[in-house]
């Protein structure tokens, strides 16, 4: 088991003939992730990576049954791809893109509640369960099938957390890089939510970082709902307030939004929060050792 | 990015909303010559620049003769200005707005911003107008009353009249205040905003309602699709090396600390910010090159940490994934090379060829020390710098 894909699961490329798409998708293949397809509106009818090619998601969807998407189009037309992705009734939407305006965004966590798909990202490196099925941007190489679950706004501290379970020999059951906006799919209580359900998953990692309260928001469920032990980083205990650190959502607005206060309310969860990312590992091998 | 407050009141004009009349002036007699076209007998001359506070800091001002206008935009422009909210330096005043003055009976506080929690946009106002925001959300949080928007519909009457109502306002004020709420929404979104601020938002003593101020931020995400507004950039308001870093399209904070930080990634750059300061030291800068991590980009990383000159050190902490760490050391050697850095250099790599690419560090033969792990890296940056 796993959460969200699985070797099963059956994925096709939006942007698929452009650059990063061919990359990527190259590098999904090769890591055993069951490619369809893809779709680059014009090239419809024509092969690349020895796969179909279709003009709409619509197409795509009914020839291939495809489930799950990446995208990878550039920001001023990524949220159409979105919304194209959900009405072509893809399950699970992962969008890679950096830089969408924000009221697109608004627009389109509008059109999904009404839709039910699940968008992961954007600004977000993708989905990966360890072994099975990579979505995204992630070194599928770092990645060894095992039992902790991490959920994160930030790509390459993820890749650390991976990293270091992997040295430690726990393994990963899925990884979901949610992304660094401050608008985006799934966010830390959909996918702690899973991985509570989830049987391969026996502990969780969660990275968070300055701006929004979502993650104390996770710290209330994981308090009042989960059983299954939870490891934490927070990033940004040194980033002034008022700057946006790099992530469109990163920033400390109002005095609300600091590394402290989330670091406060997850410990008070009973959360292994590590004051370093080079801990996580350690945490998470703590927090699996108390229960 | 964010505009002057004479720009955001043209783009509101243009939007059919009523503003007091006012004129920019970029000289002292410019500012006269506006005293003049406003007519008049008494104006306020107000500094423009990227921040709050002004009134406080001596940057607002109101004169009753056109001499007392020279005056004050003589005292005020070309010179910085320092608010309890800008940098200790403060920002250079390049243009002061004159205004005509109006009396004032009441005011209010009213903002139009993107609400990440409900994922609207979120109309804020209060009748405790003039003062932070913040302040008044803190101390008094029943005060401060909020609608949200849904993004398919917009502002709807019945959220502008509960606002009205809950303002207490009346007559032609409350009239003018349901008609204000659907122009501002509109502006917000046609010129994609993250931020519309008014404060005050003033009621007059003939009870009609006007922005006496207005800050607008625009979503740096949508400038390209809003041409017109990414001219109105003013590269003075900000840091000089934060100016250089948009240029090159590096994201980049200055901070005060004296170890220059290079990063993959903005999570992990601000994890090495703080692992800098637990180990003792403090962070020069925040800057995040990027996931994937090119010799282009990390040596237009050392030009930027390099324009500041406190930066003792220069830490570079790099988890190579698709791009394999030999390549990336590759890259950082060359624009050691390159860009002539003469502080030392603290490298941490991880992932694909992490142990290719550290012996290629430590083979180069310059001041490039290769750290085994994060921990290490940072601790010998703090070292460095010291």
């Amino acid at each position: 088991m796993s959460i969200l894909v699985n070797k099963d699961t059956k994925v096709i490329c939006q942007g698929f003939t452009g650059r990063q798409g061919s990359f990527h998708s190259e590098q999904a293949i090769a890591y055993g992730t069951r490619m369809v397809g893809g779709v680059t509106p014009g090239k419809g009818g024509q092969t690349h990576l020895g796969l179909p090619v279709f003009n709409t998601v619509r197409d795509a969807v009914r020839q291939t049954g495809a489930q799950a998407t990446m995208i990878y189009v550039p920001a001023a037309f990524a949220a159409d791809s979105i919304l194209e992705a959900a009405d072509a009734g893809i399950e699970v939407i992962v969008c890679i893109t950096e830089g969408i305006p924000v009221l697109d965004m608004l627009n389109v966590k509008a059109a999904l509640r009404a839709n039910g798909a699940r968008l992961i990202g954007p600004n977000c490196p993708g989905i990966i369960t360890s072994g099975e099925c990579k979505i995204g941007i992630m070194p599928g190489v770092i990645h060894q099938k095992g039992k902790v679950g991490i959920v994160s706004r930030s790509g390459t501290l993820t890749y650390e957390a991976v990293h270091q379970t992997t040295q430690l020999g726990l393994g990963q059951s899925t990884c979901v890089g949610i992304g660094g906006d401050p608008i985006k799919g799934l966010d830390f209580i959909d996918c702690l939510k899973l991985f509570e359900a989830d049987p391969q998953t026996e502990a969780v990692i969660l990275v968070g970082e300055i701006g929004g309260s979502r993650e104390e928001e996770a710290a209330e469920y994981i308090r009042s709902s989960m059983k299954k032990p939870v490891a934490a980083y927070i990033a940004g205990r040194t980033a002034p307030k008022g700057k946006r650190m790099g992530h469109a959502g990163a920033i400390i607005a109002g005095g609300t939004g600091t590394a402290d206060a989330k670091i406060r309310a997850l410990e008070t969860a009973g959360v292994v929060v590590a004051l370093s990312p080079a801990a996580l590992g350690d945490a998470v091998q703590q927090a699996l050792a108390a229960r | 990015m964010n505009l002057h407050e004479y720009q955001a009141k043209q783009i509101l004009r243009s939007g059919n909303i009523n503003t007091p009349r006012g004129l920019a002036a970029a000289s002292a007699e410019a500012a006269v010559d506006a005293a003049n076209e406003l007519g008049g007998d008494a104006w306020v001359v107000k500094a423009q620049i990227h921040a709050g506070g002004r009134g406080k800091a001596g940057g607002v001002k109101v004169v009753k003769s056109l001499d007392d206008v020279r005056a004050m935009a003589g005292s005020l422009l070309g010179k910085p200005l320092v608010t309890n909210q800008n940098a200790p330096d403060g920002q250079p005043v390049n243009q002061v707005l004159v205004e005509e003055t109006l009396p004032i009976a009441r005011e209010l506080y009213l903002s139009l911003l993107v609400d990440r929690e409900t994922e609207r946009v979120a109309i804020v106002a209060s009748a405790a107008g003039g003062m932070d925001i913040e302040e008044v959300a803190h101390a008094t949080p029943e005060k401060v009353l909020t609608e949200a928007c849904d993004p398919l519909l917009g502002v709807q009457d019945f959220q502008c009249r509960a606002l009205a109502f809950a303002l207490e306002l009346t007559g032609e004020a409350y009239k003018d205040f349901c008609r204000l709420l659907p122009q501002l929404y509109r502006v917000f979104i046609a010129n994609d905003l993250s931020l519309l601020e008014i404060n005050p938002l003033v009621v007059t003593a003939d009870n009609r309602v006007l922005p006496l101020d207005c800050k607008m931020s625009v979503d740096d995400n949508a400038l390209y699709r809003r041409k017109t507004l990414s001219e109105l950039r003013d590269d003075s308001q900000i840091d000089a090396k934060e100016a250089a870093a948009n240029a090159a399209n590096v994201n980049y904070v200055a901070l005060t600390g004296n170890i220059g930080c290079m990063v993959n990634g903005a999570g992990l750059a601000m994890a090495t910010m703080d692992l800098i300061q637990l180990e003792g030291g403090t962070p020069a800068n925040f800057l995040d090159v990027g996931g994937g991590a090119t010799p282009e980009t990390v040596a237009q990383g050392f030009k930027i940490i390099l324009l500041d000159p406190n930066v003792r050190a220069v830490l570079i902490n790099i988890f190579g994934g698709i791009v394999r760490c030999d390549v990336i050391a590759e890259g950082i050697i060359q624009a050691v090379k390159e860009v002539g850095v003469k502080v030392p250099v603290i490298v941490r790599l991880e992932g694909t060829n992490a142990e290719l690419g550290r012996r290629l560090l430590a083979e180069s033969g310059l001041a490039i020390l290769a750290a085994e792990s994060l921990t290490q890296a940072a601790k010998l940056a703090v070292e460095q710098a010291a």
